[in-house]
């Protein structure tokens, strides 16, 4: 009885829902965001891979994600797509690593793709983007703009990623302005635009009058419009929040990889593997460089070349830590993949502790 | 014109029990036209967000899951709340029982230490919790400090100190040095209750302190006392209890719960420690205790409904794509509905011409 009366409500919630006539038949992906769909960064920016998902294949699959999933509680969220028939869940931000192979496990005949993870199973991806190429280009940016010869960083927390990202802006600084001195702030979260605002406006206090992010919210790049300095956007192109200071945006570019990746899974040829794209692959893309000179503009444009050729490593050898010992050379002429993915020291030159 | 609240003689017994009834059915009235305004069916949404989880084997069992550590620390925080005293600060006492749990499981690791480890972790866990929640209690007794301030100061404490040990020495080394610890060993990890299900044995914990709790508030001399405490604060102390050790025996127990609660979390469900391991338990867990009226099996029900929500709220996100502020606002009506049903039972509203208040309750 009680069977029945949810069967008839659930097809009153069918036919009302109407949407979904043809769910069998196509291939569902799910997502899961760690922060809003609405953050205009990070979750923004894997939203708009969905999409590109929807457009190309829309005919063929049909799409979910679910939002702001914090990392300690998502195993049920991540079980809850795999059990409503997705084939293919991107789970994309690096906490959701143990909650989605434990789901893997599971649910073998379910493709599971996670974002900056470093443990991959027979029906686990890993895929990430080299966001320290595009961070040595603001960085050479950063270093030509300011006056006061102080820049500013943003952080959210000190993980490798990050911590390479504020080196390797460092080195570009560095490269063009040897005395560049940089400021770092800490705001303990992805996704906290009062948290990040504060950060930005410590930073921009102390003298700092370019400022880069690395935190999902606009918030820092409007603090720097307030006070007519310059900044630059993360994650999207965050140009119509700071029109007047936005020097340009690193991009997370994921339509390309995601459409591909469905694809893969259509065909029947999708495998584990692990990606790791930069500029050359398109995964990392700059926004227009505007509010700057054409000679620094030039510069940009002339670094943002020679790193997709392959000419510039941000982090060519030899690379010196904070005490001046030299870093081992494990890719021959730059750091290996696995010394950035696990860096957790500051180059020489900058001037604060690594909280750790 | 004005409206004005006004303490009813006696408020009904009917009314009192029909009351959380009313407002969960005025809390999904409400939740209904708010999704009817987004332009999606009420009917799907109630049966998205309620009829299908609660007749799903899965989603039950998350539920009681979710539930569980939101269930003991609300029971602890219940018998604060009843002594009118406001530990804010139970996420932060989840946190510090997490971390001396932990202690043990990550210094028997890779070891075969047997037995004795989980139970070890468990009470320590506890004992965490109690020792992190006796400053507040400690400076509230003998200074006088506002226990709300150190408690929810104290939380900041905690998260600190749990983020220096995973980027610092309990950095699991082969971990690429992100800041998480190692993973505990087998005999670190609660047992499940059923194989492949994620019920672990946390769960019953949880109950039993809900049967145990209402033992001794409604049963015992101490439980008495409490409730003494907190309506009565000038009666209390006529009849010579003791306020200072009633502040440290509540304090003790909100806090032994949340630690309790935080090593079954990290022990049972996510099996190392990160730099955040709860997303909010325990601030959500004070709702959870008002909710179910600062009543055992009220907060066990409370705890349950508010699994729901989260549950039902991530069903709605995939099936019927509605987004995850929705269940946010739906859990604000829901407290809201509590709390003024609740009022109302206390309360007439009357409409009152003219007159200010001051006159009015003169001439009354």
């Amino acid at each position: 009885m009680k069977r029945l009366l949810t069967h008839l409500l659930a097809t009153a919630a069918l036919a009302a829902v109407a949407s979904s006539a043809s769910a069998q038949d196509k291939l569902k992906v799910g997502f899961i965001y760690v922060g809003p769909v609405g953050d205009h960064g990070w979750s923004y920016q894997h939203d708009v891979g969905r999409k590109a998902i929807e457009e190309q294949l829309g005919d063929k699959v049909e799409t979910t994600y679910v939002e702001s999933v914090p990392e300690a509680d998502s195993e049920r969220a991540i079980e809850q797509l795999a059990r409503t028939g997705h084939k293919l869940i991107f789970t994309t931000s690096f906490g959701y690593m143990e909650p989605t192979l434990k789901v893997a496990k599971k649910y073998p005949d379910v493709k599971f793709e996670h974002a900056t993870g470093i443990k991959r199973a027979d029906n686990v991806s890993t895929y990430a983007a080299k966001f320290h190429e595009g961070r040595y280009i603001i960085g050479q940016i950063a270093a030509k703009m300011s006056k006061t010869g102080v820049i500013g960083y943003v952080g959210a927390y000190p993980i490798p990623e990050v911590v390479a990202g504020i080196n390797a802006y460092f080195l570009g600084a560095q490269s063009v302005r040897p005395d560049i001195k940089i400021k770092i702030v800490w705001a303990n979260s992805w996704y906290d635009p009062g948290k990040e605002a504060d950060a930005a406006k410590a930073l921009l206090d102390q003298g700092v009058d370019v400022l880069a992010q690395h935190t999902d919210s606009p918030a820092p790049l409007q603090a720097a419009e307030a006070r007519g300095l310059y900044g630059f956007g993360q994650a999207s192109d965050m140009i119509r929040f700071a029109p007047k200071t936005q020097l340009t945006a690193i991009v997370d570019n994921w339509g390309d990889y995601y459409v591909q990746r469905t694809k893969a899974v259509l065909d029947g040829t999708w495998k584990s593997q692990d990606v790791w794209g930069g500029l050359d692959s398109g995964m990392v893309k700059m926004a227009p460089y505007t509010n700057m000179p054409d000679d620094v503009k030039k510069m940009a444009e002339e670094t943002e070349e020679a790193i997709r050729s392959g000419k510039l490593n941000p982090f060519k050898c030899p690379v010196f830590k904070q005490d001046g010992t030299e870093v081992e050379c494990g890719g021959g002429t730059a750091l290996s993949d696995e010394q950035i993915l696990g860096m957790n020291f500051y180059v020489k030159g900058i001037e604060d502790k690594l909280p750790q | 014109m004005r409206i004005e609240l006004q303490q009813r003689q006696a408020p009904s017994a009917v009314a009192r029990l029909l009351a959380p009834v009313l407002a969960l059915a005025a809390a999904f009235l409400l939740g209904g036209i708010v999704v009817a305004a987004m332009g999606r069916s009420p009917l799907a949404a109630l049966d998205v967000y309620v009829l299908q989880p609660l007749s799903d084997p899965w989603a039950l069992q998350e539920m009681v899951v979710k539930a569980t550590p939101l269930v003991l620390i609300a029971i602890g925080l219940s018998f604060c709340f009843r002594a009118n005293l406001w530990n804010i600060g139970a996420e932060g006492q989840f946190i510090v029982g997490a971390i001396c749990g932990s202690t043990v499981a990550l210094a028997t690791h890779g070891t075969d230490a047997g037995a004795w480890v989980l139970p070890v972790m468990l009470a320590l866990g506890t004992l965490g919790g109690i020792a992190w929640a006796s400053v507040p209690a400690f400076l509230r007794a003998r200074f006088g400090v506002s226990e709300i301030l150190t408690s929810l100061m104290l939380v900041y404490v905690a998260e600190l100190i749990l983020d220096y040990l995973v980027r610092g020495p309990w950095r699991d080394p082969k971990g690429f040095n992100f800041p998480q610890s190692v993973t505990f060993d087998d005999a670190a990890t609660l047992p499940f209750l059923a194989d492949g299900g994620r019920l672990h044995i946390g769960v019953l914990m949880a109950v039993v302190a809900v049967v145990v709790a209402f033992v001794v508030m409604g049963h015992t001399i101490f439980g008495y006392r409490l409730r003494v405490t907190g309506e009565a604060p000038r009666a209390a102390r006529f009849s010579g209890f003791s306020e200072r050790r009633t502040t440290f025996i509540v304090f003790a127990i909100s806090g032994g719960l949340a630690g309790l609660a935080g090593i079954v979390e990290v022990a049972g469900q996510i099996g190392q420690l990160k730099p955040s391991i709860s997303p909010g338990y325990g601030f959500t867990a004070i709702i959870v205790a008002f909710l179910g009226r600062l009543n055992p099996f009220g907060i066990l029900l409370a705890g349950l409904v508010m699994a729901l929500t989260f549950i039902g709220g991530e069903a709605a996100q995939i099936t019927l794509r509605l987004p995850f502020d929705l269940t946010r606002t739906f859990q604000g009506i829901l407290l809201f509905c509590v709390l003024a049903a609740d009022a109302l039972v206390t309360y007439r509203v009357r409409l009152v011409r003219g007159a200010p208040a001051q006159a009015a309750g003169r001439a009354a």
